[in-house]
């Protein structure tokens, strides 16, 4: 019975240790607030890895530390060897088997994620906005079928909440990513080809959108914000942007209201 | 005196570099004239100049100290230098600083060079930390910290883990497989001395103008096309260093396929050499690979050939895929032999067999297989066709299992043991929890939608550093103290050891641990500067890796002065099994009197009377016979 006790004790702790872990792992604040449907799905699959890696951590660190306790050489033992133990088929098919189906599990759910994250959503309206990455800025465009009157430049980025935002991406050098944490998307910007990503906001407010990719000097400093604002205000936006740009020389961009 | 200028050695190199430099004028001048100004404006530039140098003076510099003689002479029908052996062994330090081909100088040499690169590759990192302590600009510039970062990986992936277990493999591998040396020595040689030249290159790229490289280690494409000057030296670096490796990786593969002593069968290996096979398949048949990506930035800078520029018909993702179909494998390169040393370390250390011997074997195939199939989920945000991401999201899942067999192997050999818990188990044991977490972290970011969120943070920077330094440096550390008697005839301080382990296992968890935080939060990677909310979790991360700088001057010292004047080691301080152990500390210079012969697995320990290998006693000199019996003694006594 007392040489059961430490391997009773251990497995009590680790239980605990998992719960604790898995406990933290929903207490901490490990990202920015969500503010797009990805966003939502994202994190739960975050969850899901963390709720499956923590077991498994537990056990591996769990035989460690019970090995180091239990079987350290003690006063005595210097010539000491242990029992030759080969191995162990059964034991090597289930440490085989039982991970590899944790993991096609876990792939196959985030199969699940990223279609629900990539796919056009049934009833809502989605628009297009291009975006354009050039050494260190980034620049916009709301086609017609945005504006319902001329295509509109911007160095701003606004979309409307309760749409799908449909983001076509190009390069004007080199490659930029094209990154919005808070909605947990992003893509490379590269040059010659036109990239896309789906992004559906459910959270107003203005959030940072970082270039994510090495491009040259000014790197760090090419940085953007993207608003999302009501309907209604969107339109207005548009309206006060279009105005500018026509009140400004044509073919300027709409930044150029600053040199006026 | 002249002799010396025309005997292999530096002083002849020293006069054959400046001629590099003439060529290379020479050169760029000839073909500018030949074909006008119309193609290119000037008959002398000097960036045509540096970059036909940067080839020309450090192949100069291998023939200057030597590299070459043997085949020159043989290919221009002069009698070759008669193979008398005097080069083998090191009778003094001088020794380590000449073209040796004995297997024990070379990986001495290839160590010592490796960790010496580890140092200033460390300290560039600690830069990097100063700077990033605050937010905003402290002490360097953009462009000198993308230097930094650039600098500090190519130097720690190409001058340290990549060749410091080549380095450990090449002083024990032929012990352990009773030969007594590599199967091409001078190509051993050769492949040693293209190391510094590397590392050399790579660092004074800071003195090139417009400063180091500073496009990352991955030097995408189009950026790295139109980079200064510096750029150059790390395409050309990266073919040395390369070169080095695919010398080295055929060595070991000829070595282990035809000079295993007679009984030892593929089964009877100790992992070590299985972790160098595998490690050297993936070697040679994926180094080309970045050769090639290099290479094509290279015509693209120096004579606008257009592979990765858009605007005329050049594909930038090209770049990528063939850059990953190294570098993906590049780090089980730099991970399996570390696995090797991890199974040398436990089975020993745990007094017990390998649980599960041919599985942790098969298994090192499984990812040197797999690893060659995996490599585009560097690219799930690359803009690549999208379902080239499901194949690689399902086969990067699927590596985790060999992995998963190999560390619940180890486990497993662990229970029951007798655990002798001096510093190599520490580090082992400490790998163990470490590169789990690289691991576990590792999975995750197979999971294509979580992948799209941390991709390029400091996300990867956690896992990439709990995979690298949990993972291969903490085995490079049990290597090294685990053979430290065996190369250098001396014991390691244990206390020191003990000391280094606990500092570098928690500063390391402190340093790196916080990182996986500020990459979900939505921290880059590769920026000198960074949003004000980061700051105080940035500032804990500089402070811890201060504190993990100076635990490696602990290990410094310790190996400093452990040679200098440490404890003689007896042949088998371990006592192991495996062949390494049963001659003196350090081997005599042929390794082995006679060649052994293998009649048992590497790991019997607990097996009564289990013995691997019969040294058979040399008849005719008594001294040799007290050797070689004093070797066996181990095995016999228990």
């Amino acid at each position: 019975m007392s040489k059961q006790r430490p391997l009773v004790l251990t497995i009590v702790a680790a239980l605990i240790a998992t719960a604790i872990g898995i406990a933290l792992g929903y207490t901490i604040h490990w990202f920015p607030v969500g503010a797009s449907t990805q966003a939502t799905n994202t994190d739960r699959l975050y969850h899901v890895l963390i709720d499956a890696s923590v077991p498994i951590f537990v056990l591996v660190v769990t035989v460690i530390l019970y090995s180091a306790w239990q079987f350290r050489m003690k006063p005595g033992e210097e010539l000491k060897d242990g029992p030759p133990i080969h191995g162990n088929t059964r034991l090597e098919v289930v440490w085989t088997a039982i991970p590899a189906l944790i993991l096609l599990g876990l792939v196959s759910y985030s199969f699940v994620v990223l279609n629900d994250n990539e796919k056009k959503p049934a009833g809502v309206p989605e628009i297009q906005i291009g975006v354009t990455g050039q050494q260190f800025i980034w620049s916009y465009e709301y086609p017609s079928s945005v504006t319902g009157g001329k295509p509109l430049n911007s160095d701003q980025l606004y979309i409307p909440m309760g749409d799908t935002v449909y983001f076509n991406m190009r390069s004007k050098d080199v490659i930029h990513a094209f990154w919005i944490p808070a909605f947990r998307l992003q893509d490379d910007v590269v040059p010659g080809i036109t990239t896309h990503y789906r992004a559906t906001p459910d959270r107003l407010g203005t959030y940072p959108v970082v270039c994510n990719l090495l491009c040259g000097l000014g790197h760090s400093t090419m940085r953007s914000a993207v608003h999302v604002v009501p309907p209604a205000q969107f339109q207005a936006w548009l309206k006060s942007q279009a105005s500018t740009a026509a009140g400004s020389t044509p073919g300027a961009s709409a930044s150029s209201g600053t040199t006026g | 005196m002249a002799a010396k200028f025309r005997a292999p050695g530096f002083y002849r190199a020293s006069w054959m570099m400046p001629l590099g430099v003439a060529f290379a004028t020479g050169l760029t001048w000839l073909v500018r004239s030949s074909t006008g100004h119309a193609t290119f404006h000037h008959y002398l530039s000097g960036e045509a100049i540096l970059t036909v140098s940067l080839i020309a003076v450090p192949l100069l510099f291998l023939v200057g100290i030597g590299g070459f003689d043997y085949w020159f002479y043989w290919a221009i029908g002069r009698p070759t230098r008669p193979e008398d052996h005097s080069s083998h062994g090191a009778h003094s330090w001088r020794d380590y600083f000449r073209v040796n081909t004995d297997h024990k100088v070379i990986g001495v040499q290839y160590t010592v060079t490796s960790f010496f690169f580890l140092l200033v590759g460390g300290l560039i990192g600690l830069l990097m930390r100063a700077e990033l302590a605050q937010p905003g600009a402290q002490f360097v510039d953009a462009n000198t910290y993308n230097g930094l970062f650039s600098v500090h990986a190519s130097l720690l992936i190409f001058l340290f883990v990549i060749p410091v277990f080549a380095g450990l493999a090449n002083f024990v591998l032929p012990l352990m497989i009773g030969a007594p040396d590599m199967a091409f020595p001078r190509l051993n040689a050769l492949s040693y001395w293209l190391l510094p030249v590397a590392g050399v290159m790579m660092l004074s790229s800071f003195f090139a103008p417009g400063g180091a490289f500073a496009d990352g280690w991955t030097a995408y494409a189009p950026l790295s096309d139109n980079a200064p000057i510096g750029q150059t030296f790390f395409s050309l670096g990266v073919q040395f260093a390369g070169a080095s490796s695919i010398m080295t990786a055929l060595n070991f593969l000829v070595t282990i396929i035809t000079m295993r002593a007679p009984g030892m069968s593929f089964f009877r290996m100790p992992l070590l050499v299985w972790a160098n096979f595998a490690t050297s398949l993936l070697v040679v048949i994926a180094t080309p690979f970045i050769a090639a990506s290099q290479f094509f930035v290279l015509l693209d800078r120096a004579l606008g050939f257009n592979f990765f520029n858009a605007n005329h018909g050049g594909d930038v993702l090209m770049y990528q895929h063939v850059f990953w179909f190294y570098s993906h494998p590049a780090v089980y390169i730099m991970m399996l032999p570390g696995f090797g040393i991890v199974s040398e370390v436990i089975a020993v250390k745990s007094r017990k067999p390998i649980f599960g011997y041919r599985m942790m074997a098969f298994s090192l195939l499984a990812i040197v297989v797999l690893g060659f199939t995996v490599w585009a989920h560097h690219m799930f945000t690359s803009g690549m066709a999208a379902w080239i991401r499901i194949p690689m999201a399902i086969t990067t899942a699927i590596i985790a299992v060999p992995t998963g067999i190999k560390i619940f192997s180890w486990l497993a050999t662990l229970w029951r043991g007798v655990l002798h818990l001096d510093t190599p188990m520490l580090f082992a044991l400490g790998f163990l929890t470490t590169f789990t977490l690289g691991g576990i972290s590792g999975v995750m970011l197979a999971m294509i939608p979580f992948d799209i969120h941390v991709s390029a943070t400091y996300f990867i920077v956690a896992h990439i550093h709990y995979v690298l330094f949990g993972g291969s440096l903490m085995t490079i550390f049990a290597g090294v103290y685990y053979w430290f008697p065996k190369m250098t005839g001396r014991m390691y301080d244990e206390r020191l050891g003990k000391w280094h382990f606990w500092t570098t296992f928690i500063f390391f968890n402190l340093t790196f641990g916080p990182m996986h935080v500020l990459g979900l939060q939505g921290m880059p990677r590769r920026v000198a500067d960074y949003a004000a909310k980061f700051a105080d979790l940035n500032l804990f991360i500089s402070i811890a890796s201060f504190g993990l700088g100076l635990s490696t001057l602990v290990f410094v010292y310790n190996m400093v002065t452990s040679w200098r004047g440490g404890a003689r080691a007896p042949g088998n301080p371990w006592r192991g099994l495996t062949l390494e152990w049963q001659v003196s500390s350090p081997p005599p210079i042929f390794n082995f009197d006679r060649i052994p012969t293998i009649v048992g697995g590497p790991y019997e320990y607990g097996v009564p009377g289990a013995v691997h290998g019969i040294l058979a006693p040399t008849p005719t000199t008594a001294g040799a016979t007290a050797t070689a019996g004093a070797g066996t003694v181990p095995a016999t006594s228990e």
